[in-house]
């Protein structure tokens, strides 16, 4: 048994990057890959039900679900790292963002599936096989563009400006985070830094040195772009509590 | 007293909505049944986190059951061990050729983070051609990518390995 937070923080961060991949369904630069992410946004909330799901057992309360936890809370209740609320920008910034966090996630869950909690770990288990496919897929795309033409490197390198102070987050624990079931960040920070090491060096883009960085995401302490995502996200049930499809 | 064995050939009769050639059993989502008295109890597992099919699978599982006469029915969902398409009926890998959907062939090294894999060699299910190559990773739903065959021109989905 592990808190409910970091369930949450857990479901926080798929629902949340979820979200805004599923913001580019019908608006994807070509069909095939509009098509990719949004199967990438399935997998994410698919993963954030399953999360969510739990956390409502773990409460104990019949009255909350999956539902009033993904619709309403508000953004200070969120546990999501920073990174992922991030806004959509262009298509390299959404890439870049995809696989910051695509490479975080698959060595996350490769440690979770191992949790003494048995419902992370199957969870973690069932998700790997997903992410795995998110990892190789932004991993190349990365690639793609870094090493592209002028203009998509351009776009990648001013991605980079705007996404790698969110990055440091990932690997800062939260209170929540500190506990037997919890993954240990530090044991995964290094595989992260090859992976991403060596898929920016193949796609020509300088990894920033490590600097200062922005955190409070985890503690509920988010950026602007969150509060725009959740009044979108959650209008229906704020105005129509309850209703079904 | 429930016989497991009808319940077995009941869930044959109920098909994946987004690929209606194949049963929930063929799919391999079906993990067990057990009885205890009246009260069945069937153990399914998903096939992708976010497949929007299996909300339907489960309905339609309740509905079948319900016909034929069952009352008491419990859907339970495990998640681990993880699907895997290793799972999917010999017959149902046959029946996916036949409707025009190449069916998963054996795991292999694909499923890792490798960069720019090794293309799997795919056999166009409309000329039998190996002469394909994969157009995307994700195609119409999470399960299927999408090829091209190159001698007869066709594009056609592929059930991928997972």
């Amino acid at each position: 048994m592990s808190s409910i937070d970091y369930t949450l923080h857990l479901a926080d961060n798929a629902l949340i990057l979820g979200h805004r991949n599923s913001e580019w369904t019908g608006h994807g630069p070509i069909l095939e890959q509009d098509i990719a992410l949004s199967n990438i946004a399935l997998d994410l909330i698919g993963q954030a039900r399953y999360l969510y799901q739990y956390a409502a057992r773990q409460t104990g309360k019949p009255e909350v679900t999956e539902d009033s936890l993904a619709f309403l809370r508000d953004a200070w209740d969120y546990r999501n790292c920073l990174l992922v609320e991030q806004a959509n920008g262009d298509w390299g910034k959404t890439i870049l963002r995809q696989f910051f966090f695509s490479a975080y996630q698959f060595f996350f869950y490769e440690r979770l599936q191992h949790s003494t909690d048995n419902e992370l770990a199957a969870i973690a288990e069932k998700s790997l096989k997903e992410v795995t496919y998110h990892l190789r897929w932004s991993s190349e795309w990365t690639i793609r563009l870094g090493d592209g033409t002028e203009e998509s490197n351009r776009r990648m390198r001013a991605a980079m400006d705007q996404l790698w102070k969110f990055t440091g987050e990932l690997f800062i624990p939260a209170s929540y985070e500190k506990i037997a079931a919890a993954v240990d960040l530090s044991s995964i920070k290094p595989l992260w830094e090859e992976r991403v090491s060596e898929v920016l060096l193949q796609a020509r883009l300088e990894k920033p040195a490590a600097g200062w960085g922005q955190t409070g995401g985890k503690e509920g302490r988010h950026t602007e772009e969150l509060g725009y995502l959740l009044a979108e996200m959650q209008f229906l049930q704020r105005a129509y509590p309850g209703n079904e499809w | 007293m429930v016989n497991t064995k009808e319940i077995w050939s009941l869930l044959e009769q109920v098909n994946d909505p987004e690929v209606p050639v194949l049963s929930v059993v063929d799919l391999g989502v079906i993990r067990d049944v057990r009885t205890r008295g009246d009260e069945i109890e069937v153990i399914l597992t998903p096939t992708y986190s976010g497949c929007p099919a299996m909300d339907a699978i489960r309905m339609n599982i309740r509905m079948v059951l319900l016909q034929n006469g069952y009352k008491d029915i419990q859907l339970t969902t495990v998640l681990s061990p993880a699907w895997t398409t290793e799972w999917m009926s010999e017959r149902g890998k046959e029946k996916l050729k036949v409707y025009g959907i190449a069916p998963p062939l054996p795991l292999q090294q694909v499923c890792t983070p490798g960069l720019f894999h090794r293309e799997e060699a795919v056999a166009c299910p409309h000329c039998g051609s190996y002469h394909t190559s994969l157009i995307s990773e994700f195609g119409s739903t999470a399960c299927k990518s999408l090829y091209r065959c190159e001698d007869c021109r066709e594009p056609f989905d592929y059930f991928k390995c997972h």
